[in-house]
């Protein structure tokens, strides 16, 4: 059955990757996309292609928590012993497919300051070292300072100061 | 009267419990939190949680069993509750003590609870001093051949010697009668001497043929108690339960009555509160006698909530709020007959674990059939843990069309590209001894696989 729907969606595609609109989105599509979606009444919407996966589900009670990962789950596809067609590894489909990804080795919230108040630990153009402390997560009320471990340049910040961090997520992209 | 609303639950499991969680809390409006590691992405409860939370790589260690990682995903989540499920951290005093301590309900009894139940000589004690029946046998090992003879003349015959620091039935002896008891004590002395070093041993009562029987019990925060009547789960292959039905074939009204009592007693004793269950040893003659006590939900619940129509995660969440339980003891019917098969990714012969990619998968509908599930089409059984894939339950009107009618389930149940025990479970079915209802702990030994 997964193999009726993988050639369904790649009949559908038409003639192999386009551009980064139909092989990924950024947080802002998102948004509009739920927007959309909540003014057309929809209270499921699903999208899939070989590179990402979309659902927006929306329950009738539900009271989103801001920018907490709730009602979303944007995954990327994982990798299936059996593939129908040959996946084409679309370039546009990551753009940081080159960096080197920081990610978080425990379940938190993450913060960009050693303090409130305080300048950011790093930030884009950041020089880094392995034992460069780039950001907090703090869990069960301990500030977890997040090193590094690799040598570069910070080129990308994935996660806002403040937001719910899950194990495995991307924190940072670093140019070694 | 504390009474508190429980807005958020987080299932701090995965598999199928974890989709059962998810049901009821659906049903009664609560929104759920899964929490998964690296291998169960493409999970079945991930998908239907309100949200997930990504806790850790593959191992349990650092995922199901990583109690910071569960309490941090609690907390940016904003859950209220934490129902634990069954195994991994269900009966972990420690994780319920920093739930309570995190302001986080766990839903399940209080820490103390659950650490003196899981300490297996502190449960015995706790339970004797209840009224509960236990056992017969000594608590301390004992050395002398006097102080033996002395105890097994209180005991009575047949008794077993173990090996007070052994264990994987070396060093073991059953004594039938009076005149064995010298000999089979030396042997069994020597035995614990050249195997472990230490010649003391424990003496027990020794059950020939028991059955297993486990009572089903709800308390709630106010004192109130009830049984929901016994499990039958004698059919077990090397300790592990491989179905269990309701009503038990061998248990007589009266008999269940006469249980729930006990058990019930027992509980409003120790200040139990929510779910548990009681596991007895049941003898030919009728006489029972406490195991242990899981202060958790079970696998196996399915079938006591066929036979009663209870929803045992509903009871357990709406106590954890502080409600009162809304049953009586003369409001628990049993109606009807009920089987669980456990189906397990293995061979159902050789028993080796089976992990995989499930190529086709049909689950068997109609009437009275209910099917407990993680598995879908195109998911791969991970093989970091357990093996059981889905309970697959049924409910009739007797034990003779339950039987029929799982033989007619199992038949219509596809499950391709791994192999299951369905099998071994079709021809458990088959068997004349299980059809009459007459089995011991021992049928699985003597079944022709």
């Amino acid at each position: 059955m997964a193999e009726n729907t993988a050639s369904a969606k790649a009949d559908k595609k038409p003639g192999g990757s386009q551009g980064s609109s139909e092989s990924s989105f950024d947080m802002d599509e998102l948004r509009e996309l739920m927007q959309l979606v909540t003014e057309q009444g929809f209270t499921e919407f699903e999208f899939e292609n070989e590179n990402i996966r979309v659902r927006l589900s929306k329950a009738a009670s539900y009271a989103p928590i801001p920018n907490a990962p709730a009602g979303i789950s944007v995954s990327p596809q994982p990798q299936t012993g059996v593939p129908v067609q040959p996946e084409i590894p679309s370039p546009e489909a990551d753009p940081d497919a080159g960096l080197y990804k920081i990610t978080s080795p425990i379940v938190g919230t993450f913060y960009r300051s050693p303090g409130p108040d305080k300048d950011p630990y790093v930030k884009e153009g950041s020089k880094v070292t392995p034992e460069s402390v780039v950001c907090i997560v703090e869990a069960m009320k301990l500030m977890n300072e997040i090193q590094a471990e690799t040598s570069g340049e910070i080129v990308k910040v994935y996660v806002k100061d403040g937001e719910p961090v899950e194990f495995g997520q991307p924190l940072f992209g670093i140019k070694q | 009267m504390t009474q508190r609303e429980i807005r958020k639950v987080l299932i701090a499991n995965r598999g199928e419990i974890a989709n059962r969680i998810i049901w009821t809390c659906k049903e009664m409006g609560i929104k759920t939190v899964a929490v998964y590691s690296e291998a169960d992405r493409e999970a079945l409860h991930v998908r239907f949680a309100d949200e997930a939370i990504c806790i850790g790589p593959p191992p349990s260690a650092q995922s199901y069993l990583n109690i910071p990682a569960i309490i941090s995903a609690a907390e940016i989540t904003n859950a209220d509750a934490v129902h634990p499920g069954y195994g991994f951290l269900a009966e972990s005093a420690t994780f319920a003590k920093v739930c309570e301590d995190c302001n986080i309900k766990f839903i399940g009894p209080r820490p103390d609870v659950i650490a003196m139940m899981g300490d297996k000589v502190e449960a015995r004690r706790t339970m004797k001093a209840a009224g509960v029946p236990i056992l017969p046998g000594t608590t301390e090992p004992v050395q002398s051949a006097d102080e033996v003879k002395e105890l097994v003349n209180e005991i009575g015959f047949p008794v077993i010697i173990k090996a007070a620091a052994g264990g994987g039935g070396r060093g073991m002896r059953i004594v039938r009668k009076q005149e064995e008891l010298e000999t089979q004590l030396e042997t069994a002395q020597a035995e614990a001497l050249a195997a472990f070093k230490n010649g003391s041993v424990y003496v027990e009562r020794y059950i020939e043929r028991p059955r297993h029987i486990e009572i089903q019990i709800l308390a709630d925060e106010h004192g109130n108690c009830v049984s929901l009547g016994e499990r039958e789960c004698t059919i077990q292959r090397r300790h592990q339960k491989l179905l269990e039905e309701a009503p038990s074939p061998a248990i007589s009204i009266e008999l269940r009555d006469r249980m729930g009592a006990v058990a019930v007693k027992a509980c409003k004793e120790i200040g139990y509160t929510n779910a548990g269950t009681f596991e007895f040893l049941l003898d030919e003659d009728g006489s029972f006698y406490f195991m242990e006590m899981n202060t958790r939900i079970q696998v196996e619940h399915p079938v006591t909530e066929m036979v009663t129509l209870a929803d045992i995660v509903r009871n357990q969440i709406r106590i954890a709020c502080g409600d009162d339980l809304q049953y009586k003891q003369s409001d628990v019917q049993i109606v009807g007959h009920s089987i669980e098969c456990r189906i397990n990714a293995e061979d159902p012969v050789k028993f080796t674990p089976s992990p995989g990619k499930i190529t086709a998968f049909n689950i068997p509908g109609g009437p009275g059939v209910r099917v407990d599930t993680a598995a879908y089409p195109g998911y791969t059984v991970p093989p970091y843990y357990d093996s059981m894939i889905a309970k697959l339950i049924v409910h009739a009107r007797t034990r003779e069309l339950a039987i029929a009618r799982m033989q007619r389930a199992l038949d219509m149940m596809v499950v391709e590209g791994i192999k299951t025990t369905i099998p071994l479970h079709r021809k458990i079915m088959a068997d004349e001894k299980f059809q009459r209802g007459e089995f011991s702990t021992k049928f699985m030994e003597e079944f022709n696989v």
